[in-house]
C-alpha cells in the first residue's frame, strides 16, 4: 500500500513496546503526509533522544537523528539554510519541556515555519520510567514511588505564550483527528506545535494503574473533550482536544530573507 | 454516498505484537487474538470498512483495502478530510 513507500521497512518490527503510542503517531504522520501528496524528498524530519526520537529512523525521508532536546536547534539551522524544505521534528515530553524546554520557547518566539510534534507520554520511558515535567502531581513514576508533587506543563498554553502562530492537541484514540491536526499544521506558515497525547502501557501505564494499552485509550476517549465543548464546562478536568491558536504572523524566514536582500542593497550602494 | 467496501483486509504477523488496540475499538468486532497473541480477522463477513485498525495499530500491521466503487474511490473520511482542508490554514 501507498504509506509503505515512506517507511524504512527493513528495520520493522520497530522497537517500541507492545501497545506503545509512538506507533500510531507514526501510523497517523505518514497517512497526513500521504494525503497533502508530499514526496520524500521535501520533508525533513528531526528528532532528538528517547523512544518518541526512534521514529525517525522508521522514515525513508531525509532524517537526522541529533542529541538529547536539541532537535528544533538543528531543524532551525535546516529551515534557514534551505527554507523550501518541510521540517518536521517529533519530540518526546520530556525532550521538547525539560532538556529542549529552552529551544521549545526560543523557536516559538520566532515563528520559524516548522512542524513540532510533542509525543507526550508523560514519562521518560526509555531510561526506565523517571518522572517527566508532563507527569503531573500525583502520579507515580520510578523516581517518584510516593508521587510526583512537580506540576506540570499544559503543552499548548505554554507554546501559544511563547508565540506558536498554530497550536493544537490530540491523542493517539482520536486517530482521525490527529491525521487532520498533523496534516494542518504541515500546511502552515509558522511554529506549529500539537501535543499527541501518546500511551506508555509499560511504565507510565503499570506504574499509575492504568492498566494497558486498550484501557489508556479509553482514558483518552473519556477523559478528553473537544475545545469548548459544554462536557468542559460541566467537568473542569476534562483535558480540551482541537486547535488553540492559528494565527497569520510574520515567519522567521521570510523575514531573515528581507533583512538579507536590505543588507546587500546597502552593501552595493556603498561600494558605489 | 454509499458505504465503503472492502476489498481486503491484511494483517502482517510478524509485524503485530498483540497489543489487542484493534480488537477492542473495532465497532463491528471483527477482529480477535489467536493462541499466538496475533491479531485475527474471524469475522470478516461483518467488516464495515471503516479503517479505524489499520490508523490506530502502532505496529502499522494492519492493511485496510477499500473496493473502489462506481467513480468513487476515496472512502469517507479521506473526503471529510480534504474538505475540511479546503477552509483551513492557508489557501
Amino acid at each position: 500500500m501507498s504509506i509503505h513507500k515512506y517507511l524504512r521497512e527493513r528495520f520493522f518490527p520497530h522497537i517500541w513496546c507492545a501497545g506503545c503510542g509512538h506507533g500510531t503517531v507514526l501510523n497517523g504522520l505518514i497517512r497526513a503526509i500521504e494525503s497533502l501528496g508530499l514526496s520524500r524528498n521535501e520533508i525533513v524530519m528531526v528528532s532528538g533522544i528517547g523512544c518518541s526520537s526512534r521514529i525517525t529512523g522508521y522514515l525513508d525521508f531525509h532524517t537526522l537523528h541529533t542529541l538529547h532536546g536539541r532537535a528544533l536547534a538543528f531543524a532551525t539551522g535546516i529551515k534557514l539554510s534551505k527554507p523550501e524544505l518541510n521540517v518536521i521534528v517529533p519530540m518526546g515530553d520530556g525532550d521538547a519541556l525539560a532538556i529542549g524546554g529552552n529551544h521549545f520557547i526560543h523557536a516559538a518566539r520566532r515563528n520559524i515555519a516548522m512542524t513540532a510534534l510533542v509525543m507526550n507520554n508523560r514519562i521518560y520511558g526509555m531510561t526506565g520510567g523517571q518522572f517527566s515535567p508532563l507527569s503531573g502531581c500525583g502520579m507515580t513514576a520510578t523516581t517518584a514511588p510516593y508521587a510526583n508533587i512537580d506540576p506540570d506543563f499544559d503543552v499548548a498554553a505554554l507554546a501559544t505564550a511563547a508565540g506558536a502562530s498554530f497550536v493544537a492537541r490530540t491523542t493517539t484514540f482520536h486517530v482521525k483527528e490527529m491525521i487532520d491536526l498533523i496534516r494542518q499544521a504541515i500546511l502552515h506558515d509558522g511554529f506549529s506545535v500539537v501535543e499527541i497525547l501518546s500511551q506508555c502501557p509499560t511504565y507510565f501505564g503499570r506504574k499509575n494503574k492504568m492498566g494497558g494499552a486498550v484501557e489508556m485509550l479509553n482514558w483518552y476517549k473519556e477523559r478528553t473533550t473537544p475545545l469548548g465543548s459544554k462536557a468542559k464546562q460541566n467537568d473542569p478536568s476534562l483535558i480540551e482536544r482541537g486547535i488553540f491558536m492559528q494565527v497569520d504572523k510574520p515567519e522567521y524566514c521570510s523575514q531573515y530573507e528581507k533583512i538579507l536582500q536590505k543588507a546587500q542593497s546597502a552593501n552595493s550602494q556603498t561600494k558605489e | 454516498m454509499s458505504k465503503p467496501k472492502l476489498k481486503a483486509l491484511t494483517i502482517n504477523r510478524p509485524w503485530c505484537k498483540g497489543c489487542g488496540i484493534c480488537v477492542a475499538f473495532c465497532p463491528a468486532k471483527v477482529l480477535e487474538l489467536d493462541h499466538e497473541e496475533k491479531a485475527v480477522a474471524v469475522r470478516i463477513e461483518d467488516c464495515i470498512a471503516c479503517s479505524l485498525c489499520a490508523l490506530r495499530c502502532p505496529d502499522l500491521a494492519i492493511e485496510v483495502e477499500i473496493a473502489p466503487e462506481d467513480n468513487e474511490i476515496a472512502p469517507p473520511a479521506q473526503k471529510r478530510i480534504l474538505i475540511q482542508n479546503r477552509g483551513g490554514s492557508r489557501s
